[in-house]
């Protein structure tokens, strides 16, 4: 089976229908066209750059350049992160929690599987680490999004519910376990759902790419449900610790609820 | 039984304070809204940070861990918080001699805390922060929701308490009346100092 090559011509013809799209919003005023258009452009950049990276690192695979991609990888996604925030932690918490909570999870999961479980030669070979951390990057990164964004703007809205616990005596653990009991839940929901409807109602998009590259089907498979359980694990791993050092870092030393430690709630 | 001694307490918007209240004690606070009364009560009961030092019978608050330090020395907000469904969930140990004398039935353990009013809340609160059995008694408002004949009952239950456990209680109060019924000792916010009643 040959993989059969697309000419930017092609590109052409899927980037108008984009702009066909554009139009519409346009003719029926959604004024979203000027938006729909830049993100176009910026997949397009950002998908050629990723690609170029990618042919230059599997030319030159110095195992530092990969580090410094996959370093690159994880900033970007903790910013993602703390850009999801409602209700962010003020300062390098900000940043800190999600960033050190995805590189906990994601690195680790990403490592355990290059050696244990695929057995790559190098196990930081390209081929498979950029494309597997990604993936995983992607996935933790949602799930400790939501979660985290739950919990603080939940223990925000039921400050007077967690202030009543501490009043009567009860530790900070206490007061505030509903509550980081709730952001984890909402946190692994997506991942569960998406295991749930794998197959069935999706086709993973991993999987997808290897079947149109010309893997047999059951290879392709195998590898997809590979990533599925690891995504799960490394998300349901991220958000853990996400939320433990969230809800750590909303209490002080003498189990004060501090919601100064949060910025003001965005527009 | 709870003396409690601030010095040179620094609550947002007040001078440091020195104050005094022996066991058994009742003083009360008065001032304009916004003059930093509940921001004085919720930095005594450690729930914000401030510099100073504040005692209970002569211990430090540093010797003690936070929720020691909350469960001995009790604040009552005037918006009481309710994090479970039913009153009784929200009890260690409901002393039910407190439902009586404040008029409440028994059953009222089991009710729904989202159904009800205001004014059974606050009684509810202070049943439930008496039942903890604390040293000293921080009053928010402690009668704001409640018409005169459960105001009544409120004060004489607070002051038997008091007396009965030698209990210290430090009552910020608007109302002129009630603080000369529960107090000897009146405390009037002004532009940030403490002054003496007259």
């Amino acid at each position: 089976m040959n993989l059969i090559l697309l000419s930017p011509l092609d590109l052409t013809l899927a980037a108008v229908l984009v702009v066909a799209l554009a139009l519409i919003s346009l003719r029926l005023s959604l004024g979203i066209e000027s938006k729909l258009l830049i993100a176009a452009v910026r997949t397009v950049i950002q998908l050629s750059l990723l690609g170029l990276v990618l042919k230059f690192l599997f030319v030159q695979s110095h195992p530092l350049l990969i580090g410094g991609l996959a370093l690159f990888m994880l900033l970007v996604a903790g910013y993602e992160v703390m850009a999801r925030q409602q209700r962010r932690f003020s300062g390098i918490w900000g940043f800190g929690v999600g960033t050190l909570s995805m590189f906990i999870s994601s690195f680790s999961v990403t490592i355990l599987a290059l050696t244990v479980i695929i057995q790559a030669q190098p196990w930081y070979s390209v081929q498979y680490l950029i494309p597997l951390l990604g993936m995983l990057l992607g996935n933790t990164m949602s799930g400790i999004a939501i979660a985290l964004d739950n919990l603080t703007q939940n223990a925000w809205q039921r400050r007077q519910q967690i202030e009543a616990q501490l009043i009567l005596g009860h530790s900070w653990d206490q007061a505030i376990r509903e509550i980081r009991r709730n952001a984890l839940r909402s946190g692994l929901i997506p991942i569960i759902n998406a295991m749930a409807a794998a197959g069935i109602v999706s086709l993973p998009g991993m999987m997808t790419g290897q079947i149109l590259a010309g893997t047999p089907p059951m290879e392709a498979t195998k590898y997809q449900i590979l990533i599925m359980l690891l995504i799960a694990a490394g998300t349901g791993f991220g958000a853990t610790a996400a939320v433990w050092i969230g809800a750590k870092r909303l209490f002080d030393d003498r189990e004060r609820l501090r919601l100064d430690r949060l910025c003001k709630e965005r527009a | 039984m709870g003396s409690l001694t601030l010095r040179q307490f620094r609550s947002p918007l007040l001078e440091p304070i020195d104050l005094h209240l022996q066991a058994g004690e009742c003083q009360t606070i008065s001032g304009p809204s916004g003059s930093g009364k509940t921001r004085l009560l919720r930095a005594l009961a450690d729930l914000d940070p401030v510099q100073g030092e504040v005692l209970l019978n002569d211990q430090e608050r540093s010797t003690f861990s936070a929720p020691q330090w909350r469960s001995k020395v009790g604040l009552l907000l005037a918006e009481s918080g309710w994090w479970l469904e039913r009153v009784g969930d929200h009890f260690k140990q409901p002393e039910i001699e407190l439902f009586e004398r404040l008029e409440l039935p028994a059953e009222a353990i089991n009710w729904e805390v989202n159904r009800l009013s205001s004014g059974e809340r606050q009684r509810l609160s202070l049943i439930r922060l008496l039942s903890n059995q604390p040293q000293v008694l921080l009053l928010d408002e402690a009668t704001s929701n409640l018409d005169q004949a459960n105001t009544t009952k409120v004060e004489a239950l607070i002051t038997d308490w008091r007396k009965q456990h030698q209990v210290a209680v430090l009552w910020v109060s608007h109302d002129p009346q009630q603080r000369q019924r529960v107090s000897d000792r009146n405390w009037l916010i002004e532009s940030g100092r403490l002054r003496e009643e007259a």
